[in-house]
């Protein structure tokens, strides 16, 4: 894989193939945790692993599969390698896990992982695979942030609640004050749906715009061109 | 003239193809079951001993609590559907507390699991919700680690509270004539929590000493 085909990836699962704001796959996990910036970001990391251990398999795997039952097949493994995941965070990193454990189960769930095994580790070569899933996870995870940041804050008016669990030395952040009485659609299921609602909004004026510029760039000489045979 | 693409073929071989993946993702997830076993295991102890810390001092028994314990079948009155289990805290032979899993069924996003610490003066020694769905921000207050109030939790009211004190049919939200605490908006995961918390009392006084002499590990 060269440094071209890195950056693609990067771009692809960042930006352009956002998870969370174009593609909108797995939105049911997503709405579900996204209550608070460190329930989001768990969730995503957990999600993160879960995609590169399973693009990895399947991208290894691909020859051996034949094409009528690859969708079985590729949830076979997902849904094992996301057990496995689970039983290694339980054992090794139970303090982790119990921040983290309720999501991991929640993954399998989520179809952007088998989403990205069809579309892409089905026909890629293993490293790839992995960067595509690593990068396709870190878009979620940015989405994530931001929608938890958002709801937290209007929710709860804190940032990081529960970021103790994490690192026991952090503690979270009252950003208006202790005395603010919490907005709770915030919290609850509507306002995560308006709040993604807004991000995407966001996210399609800003792609709207950067396309719009795009256009200018390229036919700036188109009007000097029209007129240019009319003046001699 | 060849056998190898009928249809028949096809899907035996497919057929094949498919059991192959699943023994061996299912080999995978065994091996990984039987690997990690005993360290989830211990850190389930660990985490469990540690909730048990936080309803009853370690320092006022001296007996093994997570060995000596009873189990229960479906038992109503601690809301328990499928069983539980009920750790006895012994100090030099003597009974001194039991601790009492239990559950609220109706709290406002379904059951609050429990568990509860009564000494054996009949006294309540701690509660903690263990496992709830209450509304983040509104009902979880039940849980201390939610609870805005970290010098003075809402489920710290229970503790050192007997029966004598407060008589079984007071066991709820002032809001209902009953002794506890409640905070404005979010009446319904308190009621359940005190309410449930009678309950257990109850049953441990009534059935402290069935409890204390039953044979460690037996079923009630």
């Amino acid at each position: 894989m060269n440094l071209q085909s890195f950056r693609e990836s990067a771009w692809n699962g960042l930006w352009r193939q956002n998870t969370g704001l174009v593609q909108l796959l797995g939105l049911c996990p997503i709405l579900a945790v996204s209550t608070s910036v460190v329930n989001a970001v768990s969730l995503g990391l957990a999600t993160v692993l879960v995609m590169a251990v399973s693009n990895f398999a399947v991208a290894s795997l691909r020859n051996f599969i034949p094409y009528e039952i690859r969708i079985p097949v590729f949830v076979l493994i997902i849904a094992a390698l996301t057990t496995v995941v689970d039983l290694a965070f339980n054992a090794y990193f139970h303090d982790l896990y119990l921040v983290l454990g309720i999501f991991i189960p929640l993954i399998v769930t989520n179809c952007i992982v088998l989403a990205r095994v069809e579309a892409f580790a089905a026909k890629n070569d293993p490293v790839s695979s992995t960067v595509d899933g690593v990068m396709m996870g870190l878009g979620l995870v940015c989405v994530l942030a931001v929608l938890g940041g958002l709801r937290e804050l209007v929710g709860n008016g804190t940032l990081f609640s529960g970021i103790e669990m994490l690192v026991p030395s952090l503690s979270p952040i009252a950003v208006f004050g202790n005395d603010y009485p919490g907005f709770l659609i915030g919290v609850l299921p509507p306002g995560a749906f308006f709040t993604l609602g807004c991000l995407i909004a966001l996210s399609n004026w800003m792609r709207t715009r950067a396309a719009q510029r795009k256009h200018a760039m390229l036919r700036p000489a188109a009007p000097v061109a029209d007129e240019a045979p009319s003046a001699p | 003239m060849s056998h190898r693409y009928t249809a028949a073929n096809t899907s035996l071989r497919t057929a094949g193809i498919m059991v192959l993946f699943t023994v061996t993702f299912t080999a995978v997830m065994s091996a990984t079951y039987d690997a990690t076993r005993p360290a989830i295991e211990a850190s389930a102890q660990e985490g469990k001993m540690r909730l048990i810390n936080e309803v009853l001092p370690p320092s006022s028994y001296d007996n093994g609590l997570l060995d000596d314990f009873v189990t229960l079948g479906p038992t109503p009155q601690l809301g328990l559907d499928d069983g539980g289990r009920i750790y006895r805290a012994r100090r030099a032979g003597a009974p001194a507390a039991l601790v009492l899993e239990a559950a609220a069924p109706d709290g406002y996003a379904g059951r609050i699991q429990l568990v509860v610490a009564v000494g054996a003066d009949g006294r309540v020694s701690g509660v903690r919700a263990v496992g709830h769905k209450e509304t983040p921000g509104l009902g979880d207050y039940i849980d201390p680690r939610k609870d805005r109030n970290k010098t003075q939790p809402w489920i710290g009211q229970f503790a050192g509270v007997s029966l004598a004190d407060v008589a079984a049919a007071k066991w709820t939200v002032k809001r209902d004539g009953g002794a506890f605490a409640y905070r404005i908006g979010a009446t319904i995961s308190a009621r359940a929590v005190s309410r449930a918390t009678g309950r257990v009392l109850e049953y441990a006084t009534e059935n402290r000493d069935a409890l204390f002499a039953a044979q460690s590990g037996s079923r009630i």
